[in-house]
């Protein structure tokens, strides 16, 4: 067999498998990552969400109002009371603060809360502890802060017991906690995704609070500038995040939400937003993306099949006489089978480990300078090998067929 | 007992429409150890009746016992079987595998009757010696002259210990000297029991033969004993 013929035939399994490698492993590292951001915002829970209607513009006129909408502490009650099978209702209110430390400052989210908030939103303490009961019940001045507000307010210092300054108050800082990355997909592509963020966009953290503390503290009225006149909303509470039992009680529960919530609400000043529901469209999102890479990629295995088959039969054409000179020293039909597809089956295995090489070597690339997470799952190699392997029986079973079939007397003559 | 008992045989072509008959009627006997050449002009049917003993083709009519085995009832895997294990082929190109050593050449009938990897390489070893190429064992075909060559096809049509020796045109493409060798060397089978056929238009090849058979247009013109035994 030629040497070069026979490794540029097999570039083309090569270049097929590590296709279907790498496709895979980065369709797969795409939607991972979504699908882990919504995994943290927790399978059992249901977010309802305050969102501003729409103004009747024609109503406010030009008089002073106060635009009044969205979840109150009534609506968190409300459900508490009276939907049995909620396990955890936390209500939130967050605000956009500036937090001061000595003379350093950043911009804060503040995220309102009770102590169970953390039976919604898997939070690691770091230092010190997280809400209590107490807390809440005495509107106490405490805080815990996430992980990236420590180094620009406190360097190295120890922030557990420090003061934190915020709109003129004093908030004794009992706990740090991991930062909860905003699970807003990568191209925005998430349905809803904005919405599930839980740090405003120019907060450099999170500061957690008795909800108690951060109504009381401050205002409920957010005074704003717009179109030259001054408008103020007023919004008491910005989510309350509803947890059930089990994944299966999460969709009856969003029709009990709506019903309840109607009830209480004239305007459509809330949503729902359900993580299980957005996790099952990332999953369907992502098959689809599988498919489709795993399709492309297939059609190059394909590609490199015909190839391999076009030079099988060369082969077996330019080995017509030792085909003859086989047949005629005892060799049978399937022995000819034999030798034949063992060869091609040699080519595309090679071509297959190659690939298998190549295709692991890809995506790691592609994360280095891609800046795109991959994953590379098992199945996808068993996958590309399987396939590398029957597109070696297949398209080398026909050469081997041809070439056990032709006739040993013809063969032996032919030059 | 005869190796070969060929009766009535006809070999039928089809060149499209026509049907164009190669071998008419033939008879033809040969006992076991004899070396027997088979001569005619171009056309009269001599490589047919070749492709025919040696289980390559199937004859139209007729029938044809080697060894006492029916060959027209035998399906392809044993006609496959046969030419391996009980006939040994020498042709005028020698036909080695170009790829393969002396003694992986030596080695290839044996492979398809399953002889063990050790026991070939030693049977092998054995045959290149007897034909005078010990020390070519790993000579590729390319290195070896054509009589070299002749020589191992030789070797490779003995591995199985066949019941008969098939050579068609065996001194063919050699110079004088390599063809006597080759003679020398069929004599020498001849000698030792081998039943050998022989197909030439040499009359000096035909004539190291005890008897040669004389075809034309498909029918054994005569015989004649050559009466040097």
């Amino acid at each position: 067999m030629h040497r070069l013929r026979s490794a540029l035939t097999t570039l083309g399994i090569v270049f097929g498998v590590a296709s279907v490698i790498a496709m895979l492993a980065i369709g797969e590292g795409a939607s991972r990552e979504a699908q882990a951001a919504i995994a943290r915002l927790g399978s059992t829970n249901l977010i309802v969400e305050t969102i501003e209607p729409l103004k009747e513009r024609a109503d406010t006129g030009n008089q002073e109002e106060v635009h009044r909408y969205g979840l109150t502490y009534k609506d968190a009650e409300a459900i508490h009371d009276t939907i049995a099978d909620v396990e955890v209702v936390v209500p939130i209110r967050e605000l956009d603060q500036e937090a001061r430390y000595r003379r350093r400052k950043v911009a804060v989210r503040i995220v309102g809360s009770t102590p169970w908030y953390t039976d919604t939103v898997s939070l690691r303490m770091l230092r010190g502890r997280f809400l209590s009961s107490i807390d809440l019940h005495q509107q106490q001045n405490v805080c815990v802060i996430d992980e990236r507000l420590v180094a620009g307010l406190f360097g190295f210092e120890d922030p557990v017991g420090k003061d934190l300054q915020m709109h003129g108050s004093c908030y004794r800082i009992v706990g740090v906690a991991g930062a909860v990355s905003s699970p807003i997909g990568r191209n925005g592509e998430a349905n809803g995704a904005a919405v599930l963020s839980t740090s405003g966009a120019s907060a450099a953290g999170n500061v957690y609070m008795p909800l108690t503390t951060a109504k009381s503290r401050f205002s409920e009225m957010d005074f704003a500038l717009s179109g030259g006149r001054e408008s103020a909303k007023r919004v008491e509470l910005h989510k309350i995040t509803v947890k059930v039992r089990s994944m299966d009680d999460v969709l009856p529960m969003r029709d009990v939400l709506d019903t309840l919530l109607k009830r209480l609400h004239e305007k459509s000043d809330y949503r729902i937003v359900v993580p299980l529901e957005l996790l099952r469209q990332a999953r369907r999102t992502q098959f689809i993306f599988s498919i489709v890479l795993g399709s492309i990629a297939a059609i190059s295995l394909l590609v490199g099949g015909i190839g391999i088959m076009n030079i099988m039969l060369a082969t077996v054409s330019e080995r017509t006489r030792e085909i003859g000179i086989r047949r005629a020293l005892g060799a049978r039909k399937r022995d000819i089978v034999v030798q034949f597809l063992s060869e091609t089956l040699l080519l595309t295995f090679v071509g297959g480990l190659l690939g298998i090489g190549v295709g692991l070597v890809i995506p790691l690339l592609v994360t280095q300078f891609g800046n795109m997470p991959t994953i590379i799952t098992s199945t996808s190699l068993i996958l590309a090998f399987g396939i590398s392997a029957a597109v070696g029986i297949t398209f080398g079973l026909y050469p081997a067929y041809r070439a056990a079939n032709m006739d040993p007397i013809e063969s032996l003559r032919h030059e | 007992m005869a190796i070969v008992a060929i009766d009535n045989l006809y070999k039928r072509y089809k060149l499209g429409s026509r049907e164009l008959s190669v071998l008419r009627g033939l008879n033809l006997s040969i006992g076991g150890g004899e070396y027997v050449a088979i001569m005619g002009p171009s056309g009269s049917g001599k490589s047919t009746l070749l492709n025919l003993l040696g289980c390559l083709d199937r004859l139209s009519s007729g029938s044809y016992k080697l060894a006492g085995r029916d060959v027209p009832s035998l399906d392809d895997d044993e006609l496959s079987r046969i030419r391996g294990a009980q006939i040994g082929f020498i042709f005028q190109s020698y036909n080695l595998i170009a790829q393969l050593n002396v003694i992986e050449n030596i080695q290839v009938p044996m492979y398809y009757q399953g002889v063990g990897e050790r026991e070939s390489v030693t049977r092998a070893t054995e045959l290149a010696e007897l034909v005078g190429l010990a020390d070519r064992l790993t000579h590729r075909p390319f290195e070896l002259s054509g009589g070299e060559q002749q020589r191992v096809a030789i070797a490779r049509a003995l591995t199985n210990n066949p019941v008969m020796i098939l050579a068609d045109e065996p001194t063919g493409n050699l110079d004088s000297e390599s063809g006597a060798e080759i003679l020398r060397i069929l004599d020498d089978l001849h000698a030792r029991g081998r039943t050998l056929v022989s197909v030439t238009h040499d009359p000096k090849v035909a004539a190291r033969s005890e008897r040669t058979i004389h075809l034309l247009d498909g029918r054994i013109e005569r015989e004649e004993r050559n009466g040097h035994v």
